[in-house]
């Protein structure tokens, strides 16, 4: 595994910068096109203000250095406060630097806008996902099969998420996958990622909710289609259902929770956790609209 | 009787709490015993507890302010030493329910006690010099707005030893920081001190903000007043455009945990993304309220040091005003994750994009202003290059952040957290200690060690640099904030590296206390005998070092931006006739009043019972606080009035003292 | 040194304008108090933008329409309008500095505002009778808050004018009491724009 590369024992930093740069860690290695897209946006708008701000450090400090009381070679100009050329050039750099990289995120924002479907020849998996205190539980709705703190997907396929919250907020996030997204109760969030080659890929919570926060992380195992099915067939049928009062169950708070399956899920049981007892009048008023428009 | 409050809220069962609080009540005793052994008491209480004069407040807000640093730094190293060592399966020594508070307070303090009071601190102590008045427009209330953020700061360290803070973070977002969720009094203790100290900050913004658009000397236009009056202005618009949203946000999620009304819980219809909204319409103005003075501190700095006025002042004065404004419409960025849909995302990652054009503007401006100079390299300018430098690469990094792309893979992550150190230690901080080391000699009268100044800025410097560039690559590698322990290896070397950087930094802050140190002890060798140790350019340092506390004898007259150097220009090319003495008047002067410190002993009582649910302790607080201002508002005597012959002795020596 | 450029401007010369110097107390203390009113309706902004977020969230629970009356609301308007006109009256008086006005004005105001607040507490505790509490729904929470927060302005404007009229029943008209009835005239006119900003959001708008 990647991790495992990287270890160091009591390294040293310099041997460990040089390890961590082999890429072995997180946004820095995408697995998926969302994290590569993301990725290269971050570099290429990280490289145009580079080009900025790296000439406005090394001039500050030339600046400084060469008028300096105590060279006398350095014109003195007691009264010199305003050129109108300057100015221009002043406003205009940072201007121009900020109407390119506006145009990066305006466009970015789009292209990659989270429950934006992948492009894809394969039909998406559908996964429901619930953050818990403090574990996450995953639903497959169309396989009728739940996990918990292990999401499989097949590799090469896009995976579209329903997110929501029991409770705390919390922000469900695959470093290598790409985007991260909230999961608040009452609401559901959508997201889509995809791995591109299986492997095993770490997931965590990236929003503090509680004392359990740190131990809030899941993987996501990528596996080749047929393994995948293979997998389903497994756990389909077999062991605990997850119904309300197992979700109850699973749902008080627990800390650093193991990984597990059930083969069984009942219908609706997401609805259910989205909106917990809504009566039946009156639709319009009571629940909360999700926080995406249908698209 | 005692509501929730029991013997079970103090931490006897905690031995780190229990050493920690013991350390704190014995270090308050000791001091309030030196005070009293010594016969402090009156003295103190006379000239300083009860004093109105403007510049007794802004140092004591700075005190406030350093004194906090302290505390939050501690927290700061508690939590990268933590980091350090819990990988793998190693849990380090603080478990989480302590972890959690540490960084809660940490942010709390840092923010609140730490960097507002320091920023307000400034500009209370300065403003009224530049502008050339005598004093602020509310004195007293000047003293209860002080008084009011101390009150904030007692009962936030009072939750060390009675009860628990905040394990929420520092903005305490529900659901999580609902009853349900948070049933203890951390929570409470956050919201009902940042209530009472946000009180304290929108009074003084009222107060600064009028002084500053009705108190200023005669000919002193808008276009005249020091840029530091400016974003001064800028600052304290933006706090009474802001705390407001505050106090309503912390109102109601105090009714939700008190009464059981619904505006953020997850049941009832409430709706927790409404505070989310709320509080950064008024978090993301704060960080503008704070780094503003500071661009203010570094504008003075870097032009009395070239010995040039401002380039393109002009500039500076609209960059300031669109920083100002531009700051209340791009909030959303701070939660690009929630989902809001691409166009909402684009519109608030483009204007995060329009603010940086301003402040890059000025980037430019201070480097204009060095050009043709003649810079004296002296510990503020260190500050302000180590700024330039610094919050160059921090804009850069918060740019990045506003592309909701990069932002999806790097919010809350270490990057995050690196991104906002950078801003706030290299602008606010450096700021903060350049305004310190530059106003120092003017508020006591004789300027601070140099080399220990500057040894100080690189110990900070370097270990900012150590401390946050680790933290940076940690976010690319993934890592997410607030973690207690970690299974990742990988990351350990760079936290390690993060806790020398934090070292590194509690040396500067060492290097600070010794500077202090040493300059008192040897302060006849680098007494200010003029009033105008740097050469300056405003008028504070027309006047004695430390000024009288009327400020001006006679009220200056203001002929020009810089009015004092080209007061110091003409005076050298025209030289004043002899026997030319001024006519010299009796001042009126504010009373000093106890009623800012009376109103701050009620405000603890009641937040400190509000807390705890002793409802009759209360509604003695309350009634104290009452009756307080009822005796402020039947008092007959308001003011002293300073007579001439006090005015014309102490003029005359600073007279003799500058043309010496 | 600095002789040459100091005029002897002395403190406190009344003037207008910005350049010459500072403003006389009584414009200073006016400025900073509008800067309060102004703070305190961003405040009340906040309040509004959440009542309007929540003003759907009734889970359930009663609407407004289903609590409002109407007639009710339109007396309590009508004191509020009219004790901002007895307000009026009695800077009038103060300005004259007639203390038999001042105190009939004063007293007219305080009426009209008690009556004012006697009738939102009936209002309230009528609501809170039928189970309509701020406990039941997102809605009431946001509905008892807004109208509650402003009732709370209105009863310390009471207070306060009951310590003003003893201010000026003990001191007279000195400058700082006049001063101070300023201030709280502004302070109660600025209570009737929030009201009148409530009264079409919540009950015209909500009433629908």
């Amino acid at each position: 595994m990647a991790a495992a590369r990287c270890r160091f024992g009591t390294a040293i930093f310099v041997a460990g910068v040089a390890a961590t740069l082999g890429g072995c860690s997180g946004v820095l290695d995408p697995q998926g096109p969302i994290a590569s897209a993301e990725k290269t946006i971050l570099f290429n708008s990280l490289g145009i203000m580079l080009a900025i701000v790296v000439p406005t450090i090394l001039a500050t400090l030339g600046v400084a250095w060469w008028f300096r009381a105590s060279n006398l070679r350095a014109k003195y100009l007691p009264d010199w406060e305003y050129s109108g050329r300057i100015e221009m050039v002043v406003w205009s750099i940072p201007a121009m630097t900020v109407l390119l990289l506006g145009g990066i995120a305006w466009v970015g924002s789009h292209d990659l806008d989270p429950p934006k479907p992948i492009t894809s020849t394969t039909n998406p998996v559908e996964v429901e996902v619930v953050s818990l205190d403090w574990k996450w539980l995953f639903i497959y709705p169309d396989l009728g099969i739940a996990s918990v703190n292990r999401l499989i997907v097949p590799a090469g396929t896009p995976i579209s998420f329903t997110l929501t919250s029991d409770g705390v907020m919390n922000s469900f996030f695959v470093p290598q996958l790409g985007s991260q997204i909230y999961t608040m109760a009452g609401m559901t969030t959508h997201l889509q990622l995809q791995a591109d080659q299986p492997g095993s890929y770490p997931g965590l919570s990236a929003q503090f909710s509680g004392d359990g926060f740190s131990d809030m992380r899941f993987t996501v195992d990528a596996v080749a289609p047929d393994k995948f099915a293979e997998w389903v067939n497994a756990t389909r049928g077999k062991g605990a259902a997850l119904d309300p009062t197992s979700f109850a169950e699973l749902a008080k708070p627990s800390e650093a929770v193991a990984v597990a399956t059930y083969g069984a899920v009942s219908q609706d049981l997401f609805q259910a956790i989205v909106h917990p007892n809504v009566p039946p009048a009156e639709p319009g008023h009571l629940s909360q609209p999700a926080m995406h428009k249908e698209n | 009787m005692l509501g929730k409050l029991s013997w079970d809220a103090l931490p006897f069962h905690e031995p780190i709490d229990m050493i920690v609080s013991g350390l704190m009540i014995l270090g308050v005793i000791a001091i309030l015993a030196w005070l009293t052994v010594k016969g402090h008491w009156p003295y103190l209480w006379r000239e300083w507890l009860t004093s109105v004069d403007h510049k007794r407040i802004g140092v004591m807000y700075c005190v406030l302010a350093l004194v906090m640093l302290l505390r939050g730094f501690a927290d700061a190293l508690m939590m990268r030493s933590q980091q350090a060592l819990a990988a793998g399966g190693a849990q380090g020594y603080l478990p989480p329910e302590h972890y959690d508070q540490i960084f809660s307070a940490h942010g709390t303090i840092m923010i609140f006690f730490m960097a507002m009071p320091f920023m307000i601190g400034l500009m209370n102590f300065a403003l009224p010099l530049q502008l050339g008045v005598r004093d602020v427009a509310f004195p007293t209330l000047n003293s209860v707005s002080l008084w009011l953020t101390a009150s904030g700061v007692l009962l936030t360290n009072v939750s060390l030893v009675v009860g628990e803070f905040a394990r929420t973070g520092w903005l305490a977002y529900p659901p999580l920081s609902e009853l349900k969720y948070s049933p203890g009094v951390g929570v409470d203790y956050y919201l009902w001190s940042l209530q009472i100290s946000g009180v304290g900050t929108l009074l003084s913004g009222i107060n600064l903000v009028t002084t500053i658009l009705k108190m200023r000397a005669p000919g002193m236009s808008y276009m005249r007043m020091p840029v530091f009056c400016w974003t001064a202005l800028a600052s304290n618009l933006l706090i009474v455009a802001a705390f407001p949203i505050l106090t309503a946000t912390f109102a109601m999620l105090l009714l939700d945990r008190y009464l059981g009304f619904h505006f953020f819980t997850t049941d009832g219809g409430g709706n927790p993304m409404m505070y989310i909204n709320l509080i950064w319409a008024w978090g993301h103005p704060e960080v503008y309220i704070l780094i503003l003075p500071a661009f203010g501190v570094f504008s003075e700095v870097i032009s009395t040091f070239s010995g040039k006025p401002l380039f393109g002042y002009r500039s500076m004065v609209a960059a300031t005003l669109a920083i100002c404004v531009l700051s209340f419409v791009v909030w959303l960025h701070h939660f690009f994750t929630m989902g809001a849909g691409a166009d909402v995302n684009g519109f608030f990652g483009v204007m995060t994009m329009i603010i940086a054009v301003p402040t890059g503007v000025k980037v430019y401006n201070w480097l204009f202003t060095m050009y043709g100079g003649r810079l004296r390299f002296t510990a503020p300018v260190y500050w302000s290059l180590g700024f330039m430098v610094t919050f160059v690469l921090g804009g850069m990094t918060g740019v990045l952040l506003a592309v909701p792309p990069a932002d999806f893979v790097l919010h809350n992550s270490l990057f995050l957290i690196a991104h906002f150190h950078n801003v706030i230690i290299g602008g606010l901080l450096f700021g903060a200690m350049a305004g310190y080391t530059y106003w120092f000699p003017k508020a006591f009268g004789f300027t601070l060690h140099e080399g220990w100044g500057k040894a100080s800025f690189w110990c900070w410097f370097v270990g900012f640099y150590l401390a946050f560039m680790p933290l940076y690559w940690l976010g690319l590698m993934g890592m997410t904030r607030r973690m207690q322990h970690y299974d990742n290896m990988a990351w350990q070397p760079f936290l390690l590296v993060a806790a020398a950087g934090a070292l590194v930094i509690l040396c500067g802050i060492l290097c600070t206390i010794i500077q202090l140190v040493v300059s008192i002890r040897d302060r006849a060798g680098h007494r200010d005998r003029t009033g105008d140790p740097w050469d300056g350019r405003t008028l504070e340092w027309s006047i004695p070092s430390p000024p009288p506390s009327w400020n001006f004898a006679l009220m200056p007259q203001v002929e020009g931006e810089d009015a004092y150097w080209y007061m110091k220009r003409r005076a050298r090319e025209e030289p004043a006739g002899p026997g030319r003495t001024p006519d010299y008047e009796p001042i009126e002067m504010p009373l000093n009043s106890s009623t800012g410190f009376v109103t701050a002993f009620f405000a603890v009582v009641t937040g400190f019972a509000l807390i705890w649910h002793i409802w009759w302790m209360v509604g003695l607080g309350l009634v104290g606080a009452f009756v307080t201002m009822l005796v402020f508002a039947w008092r007959d005597h308001d003011e002293m009035e300073i007579p001439v012959e006090e005015i014309t002795r102490m003029d005359r020596a600073h007279r003799a003292e500058t043309t010496r | 040194m600095t002789a040459a450029t100091l005029s002897h401007g002395g403190h406190g010369v009344p003037t207008g304008s910005s350049t010459d110097g500072p403003a006389p107390k009584r414009i200073v203390v006016a400025y900073g108090f509008w800067i309060f009113l102004l703070s305190d309706i961003i405040m009340f902004s906040a309040i509004f933008a959440t009542y309007a977020v929540l003003a759907n969230a009734t889970n359930g629970g009663p609407t407004g329409r289903e609590l409002f009356d109407y007639t009710n609301v339109a007396i309590e308007t009508g004191c509020l309008l009219a004790s901002s006109f007895t307000c009026g009256l009695m800077s009038l008086a103060v300005h004259e500095e007639s203390r038999l006005g001042t105190y009939l004005g004063a007293a007219a105001t305080f009426v009209l505002g008690a009556i004012f607040l006697a009738l939102e507490l009936h209002e309230f505790a009528g609501m809170i009778a039928m189970g309509a509490t701020p406990q039941r729904s997102a809605f009431l929470s946001a509905f008892f808050t807004l109208v509650g927060c402003h009732g709370a302005h209105v009863a310390i404007g009471l207070l306060w004018l009951v310590v003003m009229m003893a201010q000026v029943w003990a001191k007279g008209f000195r400058q700082t009491i006049l001063r101070r009835i300023a201030c709280f005239s502004l302070f109660w006119h600025a209570l009737d724009i929030i009201w009148v900003a409530l009264f079409t959001i919540v009950y015209l708008m909500g009433g629908r």
